[in-house]
């Protein structure tokens, strides 16, 4: 307790603090609310935000990725399933010599890392924008290739394409758009 | 007593208990929303336009929650205790007079349920009763924190209930009577109270904030000491009776604050047209619930000890000093 000669004092600085206070709260009250109605209204991320994966594709609309698993390798969360199939000139899906006939991400796992973005040789696998992950059941947590490949670009044909032969030879293709 | 006054009371009695249920419900919007600008939000705005359907949903879902009891607690006292808290902040508001006389069907009806001349009396022995609903829930709950939230409510309460009275004194002397009628028309005389005791006003304020366990003084429900104090172990609709009680108390400290020291119901044009009468205390409420959100938005809350020595060393002198100089002046200057 302080002494009684300080009281006044002490009472003194002690409304002026207690008014400065008010004061604040007063001025924050007149500001624009900081709110984002989220549903209705979504802020846009940051460049570099690493959200749901892609499955990107050509714009002939052949798929980028080739079913080579070094995303699976690469995935620290043992997240990545692939398998890969033969490609055929009759059913061909990817400009290489094998594409991912199943490729899934288990959302519970992914640990949004990027690792798989990295390990890519194709740029196939892209983490993209969206982080409107829910789910209700764990079953639809594992994403399957149907849900991650993108659509197909206008002018483009959906896979599995029938190409001439002899067009795609090589087992990794180059990273320049094949066939325009 | 004939038949139509009993009907009159009555009614009164039920527009009373409805206005404070009502009350109570939009209060809580009504603070939610305030805090949320004062923190740079927008507050409920979901259900129904503005978020006004907020407080229904709210009671919805606080109906249909599950009422736990504690396997240990003092069953009979655990449900007593919130009814013992409620119905005394329910009865606190039938002294306070919310017009004059108006002309209804024929017949003079007061607007106000019973002045009765020891009204300041009734507040002080009605909002005293509260104090046994929390300390009894805080025990019987058999929990160690709502036994702390419990025992620091009554202490707190019964500190500042003290410094409570004395500022009621001010207003008392000055109008000659304990009955807050009589208060009202003297203020209509003279001119709010507030200018002639405005020590007293604010002792009233920090001892209603206190009182009704508001923050800055919210001690028996800390969160982060207590979780949540004395209704730690309540759910569903007895926890709602705490939570209605604290409000309706709001509502009812300010309504008393609007009487002794801000005219009442008293305001322009008043006596042309008595309805007015409830316009003006409820704006006036309106005004100091603003007040109390206010404070709650910009101050934390105090130290235990501190609180203590705050209503003991400093609120209770000064209330004293109050009752003392208002006295003397008043001999000075020959009032009653």
């Amino acid at each position: 307790m302080a002494k009684i000669s300080e009281l006044p004092q002490r009472a003194v600085t002690g409304v002026i603090d207690f008014a400065r206070g008010m004061f604040t709260t007063w001025k924050s009250m007149l500001e624009k609310p900081v709110t984002i109605q989220y549903p209705e209204q979504k802020r846009p991320v940051r460049p570099r935000f690493k959200g749901r994966h892609t499955l990107k594709r050509y714009e002939n609309g052949l798929e980028k990725c080739i079913g080579c698993a070094l995303c699976a390798a690469a995935c620290p969360a043992d997240a990545i399933f692939v398998e890969a199939a033969e490609n055929t000139d009759e059913r061909r899906f990817s400009p290489g010599e094998r594409y991912a006939s199943t490729y899934e991400i288990n959302m519970l796992r992914c640990i949004f890392c990027g690792y798989c973005e990295d390990a890519c040789p194709t740029e196939a696998i892209v983490l993209g924008d969206n982080y409107e992950l829910s789910f209700l059941t764990r079953n639809s947590s594992i994403y399957t290739k149907e849900t991650l490949l993108e659509a197909v670009y206008r002018g483009g044909k959906p896979t599995p394409q029938k190409v001439e032969p002899g067009m795609f030879n090589r087992s990794i293709p180059d990273m320049q758009n094949p066939s325009g | 007593m004939d038949l139509s006054l009993l009907i009159e009371w009555i009614i009164k009695s039920l527009i009373i208990a409805f206005a404070l249920l009502t009350g109570f419900a939009y209060l809580t919007y009504y603070e939610r929303k305030v805090l949320a600008r004062m923190q740079v939000r927008i507050g409920p705005n979901r259900a129904g336009p503005a978020g006004l359907l907020q407080p229904v949903a709210d009671a919805l879902k606080l109906i249909f929650k599950e009422e736990l009891i504690p396997a240990r607690a003092y069953k009979f006292i655990f449900m007593l205790a919130p009814i013992l808290t409620v119905v005394p902040a329910m009865v606190i508001m039938a002294v306070v007079p919310w017009g004059d006389k108006v002309t209804l069907f024929g017949r003079v009806i007061d607007l106000g349920l019973a002045d009765i001349n020891v009204g300041v009396l009734y507040i002080m022995a009605i909002t005293s009763i509260s104090v046994y609903g929390i300390v009894l829930a805080g025990w019987s709950s058999n929990n160690k924190y709502a036994m702390l939230g419990g025992m620091r409510s009554s202490a707190q309460m019964i500190s500042y209930e003290l410094a409570l009275g004395l500022a009621f004194v001010g207003p008392v002397l000055l109008a000659g009577s304990m009955s807050l009628g009589d208060i009202i028309q003297k203020q209509k005389a003279m001119g709010w109270f507030v200018i002639y005791q405005p020590l007293g006003a604010i002792i009233f304020w920090i001892a209603t904030l206190a009182e009704v366990n508001r923050a800055p003084f919210d001690m028996p429900e800390a969160e982060q000491e207590l979780t949540a104090g004395y209704h730690v172990e309540y759910s569903g609709m007895k926890f709602a009776l705490f939570f209605m009680a604290e409000y309706i108390k709001m509502l009812a400290v300010c309504a008393f604050a609007a009487t002794l020291f801000f005219g009442g119901h008293r305001g322009p044009f008043i006596d042309q047209v008595p309805w007015l009468g409830p316009v003006y205390l409820f704006l006036k409420v309106v005004i100091l619930l603003f007040g109390m959100i206010w404070v709650r938005a910009t101050l934390p809350r105090i130290r235990y000890d501190r609180l203590m020595a705050f209503g003991w060393k400093i609120l209770i002198p000064a209330a004293l000093l109050n009752v003392v100089i208002t006295a003397v002046v008043l001999v000075l200057v020959g009032g009653k």
